[in-house]
């Protein structure tokens, strides 16, 4: 409770200051509204105007709610206004794209630690592939799997979001794999232990902690890219598909529902994450 | 089929000579991993334009090198209002704005423990979400000019930043601290001579995280709507006029900011924190 507390004062205040923000920002419409029917309107009056406009400025918290419940419940979960459906598009997106990661950011890492001259010409290229923006690769993608006749769109996205989530996973590998001291390399070539021994009995177990650690980012990191190749690549499904439909066709509320459908998506993942990466702990005998 | 002949012999003749240069002294040497590391890619380039040549890629699906290095050459003028427009006027005024805010907030949190106690896991919560997807919301409220786009890098790159900030302003030493109060230093002399020094390693991690986004959120938000100059604007609407080689001209841009940005800040990093173990020679 103690610790709860103090999260729950600052959400509340978070609450109370968007229903201030609601109210200032949607006051305008009102006012301009009065003024053209030649009426003029008090406070007391604009106050609940602008609580449940159609196409609010900043829509107050209880109308997103509602707007998402409406999106989870009012139809069948295949229809395609769901947003559960789209939900599941995205995520199936993301978990391509974070499986293909996690393989490349592993594969890259045990090559960067066995040979050197991988360490010295693929290390700095891809720590400059992550300073590139990604989503000014995003049409491109498309544009170049569209021609040589992969005409699903699952595919360019998954790249996408493999391309954002593969680094931290290369990176934490790489620390990982070189965590065995010498004292333990030692060991094993007294057991005269050969390269594979070596890798499979200490550098792999040793690197795991590691590899959990990295996931956490990796997911988010995944299902950015996800939302990302969902926006430029004309991609008609997806949360991310849902935001530029919102905000093609001035529906405020369409793109603040699947903004925070992506976030529950988020956290969803990530707390699955943390709960894989505690479980895999409790395995390997780590104290809680 | 020559052209694929040729690029395989380069790229191997390249391989075996990196092998040979990271196993002898000098690729122990830092002019040593520069050039492994430049090899690298040119090979990568050479087998790029070997690819396109022979299998005879059309240029509308994917233009070589040596098409697109003139092309970044005869639009100079464009390239640089678009780089002008999108990275100093949207992605370096947010990411200013939302670098000092970060960093005001992060010292006004630290002095409250209950505040640190709640907005830290909230601030860490958000930093993970996929924030990008605020781009059409502010959009909507600052206009289709560089403020909107600025507005989204604030966003973007405020709660990350805050996060490093916050823990690292925690980062000093039991020891650090107590001769800091046998000192009988006041709050400001500890918080300037201890405190934000022995943050700034987390700061400049955090910082270096946000320059890329910084960028993404420049460019994403110019899909939402953007006056007719700016990266984001370039690629969607080349992508669409098939102008494959002015796309990949402004990505070989956006690939050079997105490089200088983060070894600018790398560079600031090593004059601020030369006292770091990661920094020294």
């Amino acid at each position: 409770m103690t610790r709860a507390m103090p999260v729950l004062t600052v959400l509340g205040a978070i609450f109370a200051l968007w229903y201030l923000a609601a109210i200032w920002m949607n006051a305008t419409w009102v006012y301009d509204q009065a003024q053209r029917a030649g009426t003029t309107v008090t406070l007391a009056q604009v106050i609940p105007q602008t609580m449940a406009q159609a196409r609010p400025l900043l829509p107050p918290p209880h109308q997103v709610a509602a707007e998402l419940w409406k999106g989870v419940t009012a139809q069948a979960i295949t229809s395609k206004r769901s947003l559960v459906y789209h939900g599941y598009v995205t995520f199936r997106g993301t978990m391509m794209g974070f499986a293909l990661g996690i393989v490349l950011g592993v594969a890259l890492a045990m090559a960067i630690v066995r040979f050197r001259v991988m360490e010295l010409s693929v290390m700095p290229w891809a720590i400059i592939s992550q300073t590139i923006p990604i989503v000014a690769l995003a049409p491109m993608i498309l544009t170049v799997s569209n021609q040589i006749g992969i005409d699903n769109r699952e595919v360019p996205k998954a790249i996408i979001s493999a391309y954002l989530s593969f680094f931290p996973v290369l990176v934490s590998m790489v620390k990982g794999l070189r965590s065995p001291d010498h004292m333990q390399l030692d060991l094993l070539s007294t057991y005269g232990a050969s390269d594979g021994q070596t890798f499979r009995k200490l550098r792999l177990p040793a690197s795991l902690p590691y590899f959990f650690a990295s996931l956490k980012v990796a997911i988010a990191a995944a299902l950015i890219g996800t939302i990302v190749g969902e926006l430029p690549t004309g991609a008609i499904e997806g949360l991310g598909a849902r935001m530029l439909i919102g905000s093609q066709f001035g529906e405020p509320l369409i793109m603040w529902a699947a903004l925070f459908a992506a976030a529950i998506l988020a956290g969803g993942l990530i707390l699955i994450v943390g709960l894989i990466e505690r479980m895999a702990q409790a395995r390997m005998g780590v104290p809680a | 089929m020559s052209w694929l002949i040729g690029a395989t012999l380069f790229w191997l003749a390249a391989w075996a000579l990196n092998v040979r240069l990271a196993a002898s002294r000098f690729g122990a040497t830092r002019a040593g991993r520069i050039t492994v590391a430049a090899l690298f890619g040119i090979t990568l380039l050479v087998l790029w334009e070997g690819l396109v040549r022979g299998f005879a890629v059309s240029p509308i699906i994917l233009p070589g090198p040596s098409v697109i290095g003139p092309k970044i050459a005869s639009s100079l003028p464009i390239l640089w209002a678009d780089f002008v427009q999108t990275v100093i006027k949207g992605a370096l005024t947010g990411f200013a704005i939302g670098a000092l805010a970060a960093f005001a907030a992060a010292i006004a949190i630290d002095r409250s423990p209950f505040l640190q106690k709640g907005l830290l896991p909230i601030g860490n919560f958000v930093s993970a979400l996929p924030i990008v997807g605020l781009a059409p919301v502010l959009v909507m409220w600052f206009g289709f000019d560089w403020q909107s786009k600025a507005a989204v890098v604030v966003v973007m790159v405020f709660f990350p930043l805050l996060v490093n900030m916050v823990a690292g302003l925690q980062a000093t030493d039991r020891l650090h601290r107590d001769l800091m109060a046998t000192y009988s230093a006041t709050y400001t002399q500890r918080l300037l001579k201890l405190r934000l020094p022995a943050a700034m390693p987390f700061f400049f991690n955090g910082l270096k995280i946000a320059a890329t986004l910084a960028l993404i959120g420049a460019i994403v938000a110019e899909f939402f709507g953007s006056p007719i100059v700016g990266m984001g604007f370039r690629i969607s609407t080349e992508v669409g006029k098939l102008g494959l080689d002015m796309v990949w001209a402004t990505i070989a841009v956006a690939a050079l900011s997105g490089s200088a940005l983060y070894g600018l800040i790398a560079l600031i990093e090593s004059r601020v924190t030369f006292w770091h173990p990661s920094q020294r020679k």
